[in-house]
């Protein structure tokens, strides 16, 4: 990045990056991450079986099983598509097989043990034991997801307020938009990127987006204390110098956050991946990129917008 | 800043060691046999079923009957009942009133070998409705089940108290039986019964739900509210086990399981071992990096975030008596690694702020203090913000009796309870960690920094980023 011209500043001695400047090329990169993001949703999303209502049973065993022999025998006892997986226990030399379908009544106890018995009998020497069973029912599937979508509803207003509140010395109101704006920016190109790697939506997902809430959100408000602190300090000087200044001053506090969760995130991931505890994997990875989209948002586009948004209020307000 | 004389770091040093201390390792006494916990330790956290394993089950009334909330309280009351009388203590029982769902949940190891959680499940759902009847007939329902027909004389509701026991018959041998106390209207109805059956040689039929138990020839004329059961019992636990069924209650409706879940420890355990594991590495690796970045606040901040990171297990394992110990899940211990990010951000908030002070010029004392002050405006309102967002998850997916759940209520209570314990345990341990930054991030980092730097050895600016002189 390259330093900007620092005439007429009152202040033409500090530090600046020209971020306002290229905030063509951060709405341009953005939009096309939105985009790409929300066209990838076409090709077809693993939504898990929680959104859909289904059941996941999950067995260790020894030897070897076919999984077309599981997947059929499955088939028949449920009436429905079957997919059958099969994995390595890291902790024990015992195989994982790994059932699930989307089964619109639930699966009941019965059923459950009929399954498992079935298979019991149809391996008799690999010693198939259930390790794992969940089973959701389509009713609850949808009530979490409209709780979900509700949540970050209600997160997002109650984050607006209180920015509203807390940083009326910059415009609060728009400040609490622009930053709102940045978190859903955040929130989608982490969902592409769930979908993109191929991992399910699952609760995981839900307990990754709220992370990176949390994160991005925190990032953003101490680039936007800069803002306000810098304007106290500065009252004359010009808006776009203000932004840079301010986001300047941040980075090197952004970039050393981000890399201690980010490492944090590796090291669990490595050490998970080692034990073969896969389903912390789903939550890990998406946390590393999710934080470096939050970074980036944090420091190029919420206080981007803010100018913008600022430059258009003056324009009405010429006018 | 000035204030902060030479003793305190000590002070706040030995403060946190000996609170991380007691909150690791607890203070137990031990006298012979007599063990007593004054401080639960770590291993004391409960763990959720997602890491030692259990069984989480949601039931719905079967044939989609509309139960009112009366009906959903009294069955909330059953299932502890028989959650209790089936060894489980420590259960929990919810119900979701708007959805009619009854969601309970018990750890439960598979170490256990002698309890079937399946076997549980089952018995947990059904309705155990104890009936005496006239007769013994049956009909098909529409269903193409077999049900009793017979006039009802008794209903679980007519019975005071059941016990097992056994009782000898005149042929030497012992058999088990169920022995029952009616309540005055249950005497009352079983007396007319038996009185009038007596003369005609009926016969009265005992049932669970649709399954006979017994059906003996009335003999005598009953008039005391005492009736025993004498069915085909093989064992003892048989007796005690229908007692315990009797004496539970019976549901208004019978319990379809809607969702079922066991979670096997083998899967957990592995988890909590790698999150461990991960956790002490990321740990180690946060100190070197604090440390070799910002010196002096840097391992300032390591001994706070020490403190962060044993206060919330602390919270979880109910350290403190006035709060009830909580459940830890996976995504619990994400919440606690997320804080601890956000502890971290709180110091290098602060350590860059002091670097800048005194890379201005000013005086060391001068420059902590501005550090501090400047940092504490976005530390507060960063923390506060997830905070809220914490606050909102555990209304949003806590359980319906949870004060936050209460609180958020008035927004939430349109979309149903949608329980998700392990997120619920994500915003528990985010909001305990962003609490604490503002304890051990802001106030005893700040103490440390500021006793230690009254220190001759710990004047040099160089030990807190500045420029040498």
């Amino acid at each position: 990045m390259s330093k900007a011209k620092n005439t007429q500043s009152p202040a033409s001695d500090i530090k600046r990056y020209n971020f306002t400047g290229k905030r063509k090329i951060f709405y341009i990169i953005s939009s096309a991450l939105i985009a790409l993001s929300i066209l990838v949703t076409f090709l077809g999303v693993d939504v898990a079986i929680e959104f859909r209502g289904g059941t996941m049973i999950t067995y260790s065993f020894t030897g070897d099983v076919n999984s077309n022999e599981v997947q059929s025998k499955v088939q028949e006892i449920t009436n429905s598509t079957v997919n059958v997986q099969q994995g390595d226990l890291f902790q024990s030399d015992k195989k994982k097989l790994s059932i699930s379908f989307v089964s619109n009544e639930g699966f009941t106890a019965e059923k459950q043990s009929e399954l498992t018995t079935a298979l019991q009998e149809l391996y008799a020497d690999n010693e198939l034991e259930i390790l794992d069973s969940t089973d959701v029912a389509a009713s609850s599937g949808r009530n979490f997801f409209v709780k979900c979508i509700v949540a970050v509803a209600f997160s997002s207003v109650i984050l607006i307020l209180y920015i509203a509140f807390r940083f009326k010395r910059i415009s609060g109101w728009s400040s609490g938009i622009c930053a709102v704006i940045a978190l859903i920016h955040d929130v989608i190109v982490t969902y592409g990127f769930f979908v993109i790697i191929g991992f399910q939506i699952n609760s995981n997902f839900i307990a990754v987006v709220l992370t990176i809430l949390g994160c991005s959100i925190n990032n953003t408000i101490v680039v936007y204390d800069r803002i306000r602190e810098n304007k106290k300090l500065m009252p004359v000087a010009d808006i776009n110098d203000l932004v840079n200044i301010s986001t300047t001053q941040s980075m090197s506090r952004s970039f050393r956050t981000t890399i201690t969760t980010i490492a944090t995130m590796i090291i669990i991931s490595v050490v998970a991946y080692i034990y073969g505890v896969t389903s912390i994997l789903s939550f890990s990875v998406p946390i590393i990129i999710g934080m470096t989209i939050g970074t980036y948002s944090s420091l190029c586009l919420a206080p981007c917008l803010w100018i913008s948004l600022q430059a258009k209020n003056k324009k009405a307000q010429k006018a | 800043m000035k204030k902060i004389k030479k003793p305190v770091f000590f002070i706040v040093f030995l403060l946190i060691l000996g609170f991380s201390y007691t909150a690791i390792f607890g203070v137990k006494y031990q006298y012979g046999d007599v063990a007593k916990t004054y401080i639960k330790d770590i291993s004391d956290i409960r763990l959720g079923i997602d890491i030692q394993g259990g069984v989480d089950v949601t039931f719905t009334p079967a044939d989609g009957v509309d139960a009112t909330d009366e009906q959903l309280d009294a069955v909330k009351e059953v299932m502890k009942v028989r959650l209790a009388s089936l060894g489980i203590t420590d259960s929990n029982v919810y119900v979701d009133s708007n959805n009619d769902h009854v969601i309970v949940r018990f750890p439960w190891q598979s170490s256990e070998s002698d309890f079937d959680p399946e076997a549980a499940v089952k018995e947990l759902g059904g309705t155990a409705m104890l009936t005496f009847r006239e007769g013994q007939e049956t009909t098909v329902d529409e269903n193409g089940e077999t049900v009793p027909s017979g006039e009802i004389i008794l209903n679980g509701e007519d019975i005071a108290n059941a016990s097992a026991g056994y009782q000898q018959e005149e042929t030497g041998e012992v058999i088990y039986v169920v022995s029952l106390k009616l309540n005055p209207s249950g005497t009352e109805k079983f007396s007319e019964a038996t009185g009038r059956l007596y003369t005609e040689n009926g016969v009265i039929s005992i049932w669970m739900d649709n399954t006979l138990i017994s059906a003996p020839t009335v003999n005598a004329h009953i008039t005391n509210g005492e009736a025993i059961i004498s069915g085909s019992f093989e064992t003892y636990e048989d007796a005690e086990a229908l007692a315990n069924k009797i004496n539970s209650g019976s549901l208004p409706f019978s319990l379809t399981t809607s969702s079922f879940s066991t979670i096997s420890p083998t899967l957990g355990s592995g988890a909590l071992d790698a999150m461990m594991l991960g956790g002490l590495i990321s740990l180690g690796f946060i100190a070197v990096y604090m440390i070799v970045l910002y010196r002096l606040p840097g391992f300032v901040a390591v001994i706070g975030l020490i403190g962060q990171i044993t206060a919330t297990f602390a919270v979880v394992s109910g350290y403190f008596s006035f709060m009830n110990s909580s459940t830890l899940t996976i995504p619990g211990i994400a919440g606690i690694i997320l804080s601890v990010g956000m502890g971290v951000d709180a110091n290098i908030i602060t350590g860059e702020r002091i670097k800048e002070e005194l890379r201005s010029g000013k005086k060391l004392n001068t420059a902590l203090e501005a550090g501090y002050k400047r940092a504490f405006s976005a530390i507060f309102d960063g923390n506060l913000t997830v905070i809220l967002i914490a606050i909102i998850l555990m209304g949003a997916f806590g359980v319906p009796d949870s004060l936050f759940a209460k609180m958020l209520n008035i927004v939430f209570r349109w979309f149903g309870t949608t329980t998700e314990g392990t997120i619920y345990s994500f915003g528990f341990t985010l909001m305990v960690g962003a609490i604490l930054n503002f304890l051990m991030g802001v106030l005893a980092s700040k103490l440390m920094l500021g006793s230690l730097s009254k220190f001759g050895v710990f004047k040099n600016r160089k030990l807190y980023g500045g420029l040498s002189k």
